[in-house]
């Protein structure tokens, strides 16, 4: 098979993946495994039941699951981006701290609005309508939660690339990624030290949960996946030039410090995005690209479709699991993401230190 | 100055020593009562004052803020991160926490007596009282726990009997978090007759995943003013027949933090719960549809 046969393969199998998936997904809850596609199919048998089958698949179920997806692809396009935009295999959205940097964005945010009374230490928390939950399923506050969640990883990233000066150094790079990480993290939890009444939404929000991604999430997601997608396969010949080294990649004629630019924006746009909707979801944008490289040597245009396809899928499969195993009680999603993506990583390297391929393809 | 220094004699060689086993299984002696107590859990902090004791207390965590004059004491951290040096600082007798909290160890190998305890169901809370009330040497502790089982039985007793089988839903928080049939809170709705949509198999509270409540269909939802938002707009939860027909008991910040602590106020939250299920969930099974 040659590259272009693989890459079409992989795509399909991607795409068939998550179809089975989603399916999946639509007859795992609470209840576990269940038949809820006879109900909806058949519904003069039993129409009351078809009405909780049709609530349940269409307003909880198939948004949960399509809201990992896309959560799963933006986490999987993020990874691909900084791993080519740094030139580092280990490279991942929480490793550059744009993560850590979009959750302190979402607890700022709530603190702000919500927390306040606590954090005044008065009993303003009457208003209740001015409290904003993370949960909240409306438009503006998603998209104003997905605004903070942007502006924290950018600056995230900015911090890290000061302090590093540059995408240079390798360790220097991973390393002041780390001590951002861990500095913004900190601070996350001293914004929720003091307001209180964020604290336990956020709690959950902190380890990762997929359980109240509704219809708004997931199309937002779904739209900046897009838009992310777009930018990122235009500017993915930049990453392509950039693996020849900078100068190379300048004599190419590219205009590498704007694509650069361009890039980070889309690496924190597109962290922020999922941060804001499912919290803290680990490993995903480390494992979606590994797995893609282990699989094929293609070009950053292909590797941002299939880390998606693969994140999109990692997440989704996560997500079922997550409703699944102790059903109707839930496990943290970051949890098992961490369990299979990790587990994953571990196999890779231990079947030789060649197959985690470098981001040069 | 002797005279001071042999009353002091007398009174250690006349008291006897003071013995109790704590939740651990640990055996704590002391030479006498406290009379500087350090308490790192808001439910012990009240059982404290209830039992009278209010004025040995010398700190107290960041949670603890009943009754009004425990505000006005040092405040040595959370329960689970306490600062080890203000406690020590304030030399107590005794420190009174959780058995959760990882702190015990530390400040008995600080030469600290800890006493830690696990309020968690009503028969916990009870063992609780006589432990701490034993510690204290108040004569009568188990009243205290009587006046809580009487304030129960006089809420449910306040209920008209269409309440019974009511399906009610508590979340304790937005995880979401619910109080089982099995904890302290589930407990106390038993006796009114109610049933909760979390059984007992799950646990005490359990994290549950929001399909299972859209799934249970409450007719009446329990919850803190801080957790209400935008519960409504959760995905699908707009057609539970509590939120449909506004049956939803909001509970203010002070009122949830009755409802939350295993402690002397458990008849007030008993009182408050009951409150509410009579005005909002009275003529529920009535309309049919049960």
């Amino acid at each position: 098979m040659n590259m272009r046969q693989r890459v079409v393969w992989l795509v399909w199998s991607g795409v068939v993946s998550a179809v089975v998936l989603i399916g999946l997904g639509v007859c795992v809850g609470s209840t576990g495994f269940e038949d809820l596609l006879s109900p909806l199919l058949n519904p003069q048998v039993d129409p009351v039941q078809t009405a909780v089958a049709q609530q349940i698949v269409w307003e909880i179920r198939l948004p949960r699951t399509l809201g990992a997806w896309t959560a799963g692809a933006l986490l999987g396009l993020a990874g691909a981006v900084a791993q080519g935009l740094f030139r580092n295999p280990l490279a991942d959205p929480y490793l550059l701290g744009s993560a850590s940097g979009a959750s302190l964005g979402v607890a700022m945010a709530l603190a702000a609005m919500g927390g306040g009374a606590g954090m005044l230490g008065s009993s303003v928390s009457d208003s209740a309508n001015l409290v904003v939950s993370v949960f909240s399923s409306s438009l503006w506050v998603r998209v104003g939660l997905t605004g903070a969640a942007f502006c924290g990883a950018l600056l995230a990233v900015l911090l890290t690339l000061a302090l590093s000066r540059g995408v240079g150094h390798t360790l220097r790079l991973l390393l002041a990624g780390v001590v951002v990480g861990v500095v913004l993290g900190a601070m996350t939890h001293l914004v929720l030290l003091m307001s209180p009444d964020s604290l336990q939404a956020m709690q959950a929000f902190i380890l990762g949960s997929t359980a109240f991604v509704g219809w708004t999430s997931t199309l937002l997601m779904a739209g900046v996946w897009c838009l992310c997608f777009v930018a990122a396969w235009l500017l993915a010949r930049v990453l392509d030039g950039l693996s020849l080294g900078d100068a190379t990649a300048i004599s190419l004629g590219l205009p590498v410090a704007a694509m650069r630019g361009t890039l980070v924006a889309v690496l924190a746009l597109a962290t922020g995005t999922a941060v804001a909707q499912t919290g803290l979801i680990a490993f995903v944008g480390l494992a979606a690209p590994h797995l893609v490289r282990s699989l094929v040597n293609t070009t950053y245009g292909n590797l941002m479709l299939l880390a998606s396809l693969a994140g999109g899928t990692l997440l989704m499969a996560a997500d079922i699991l997550a409703r699944g195993l102790i059903a109707p009680q839930e496990l943290p999603v970051g949890v098992l993401t961490a369990v299979l993506g990790g587990g994953y990583l571990l196999w890779l390297m231990h079947r030789g230190p060649n197959r985690v391929a470098g981001a040069n393809p | 100055m002797k005279l001071w220094l042999f009353t002091l004699y007398l009174l250690a060689t006349t008291s006897h020593a003071l013995q109790v086993t704590d939740d651990r299984g640990v055996l704590v002696t002391l030479t006498q009562s406290p009379l500087r107590i350090v308490s790192l859990l808001p439910s012990l902090t009240e059982t404290v004052c209830e039992l009278g004791r209010c004025d040995r207390l010398v700190g107290v965590d960041r949670y603890s803020n009943y009754p009004d004059s425990v505000q006005k004491l040092v405040q040595v951290g959370g329960g689970l991160d306490p600062n080890i040096e203000a406690i020590v600082a304030l030399k107590p007798d005794v420190v009174l926490m959780a058995k959760s909290s990882r702190a015990g160890e530390r400040l008995e190998a600080l030469g600290l007596k800890v006493v830690a305890l696990e309020p968690k169901t009503h028969a916990d809370v009870q063992r609780v009282m006589l432990k701490i009330g034993a510690l204290l040497e108040v004569p009568d502790a188990q009243r205290i726990w009587r006046d809580i089982d009487a304030g129960v039985s006089a809420a449910a007793r306040s209920l008209p009997p269409s309440v019974r089988g009511l399906r009610v839903y508590f979340e304790v928080n937005q995880g979401p978090y619910a109080a089982g049939e099995s904890s302290f809170i589930g407990e106390t709705l038993s006796r009114f007759g109610v049933s909760n949509i979390v059984p007992a198999k799950l646990g005490p509270f359990p994290k549950l995943n929001p399909e299972f409540v859209v799934r249970a269909n409450p007719t009446l939802i329990m919850v803190s003013q801080s957790n209400v938002n935008g519960l409504q707009a959760r995905p699908g939860w707009h057609s539970i027949r509590a939120l449909r027909e506004g049956r939803l008991c909001v509970f203010s910040t002070q009122e949830a933090n009755v409802m939350v602590r295993p402690g002397p106020r458990m008849a007030e939250a008993a009182r408050l719960m009951a409150q509410c299920i009579a005005r909002k969930g009275a003529d529920a099974l009535t309309g049919g549809n049960p």
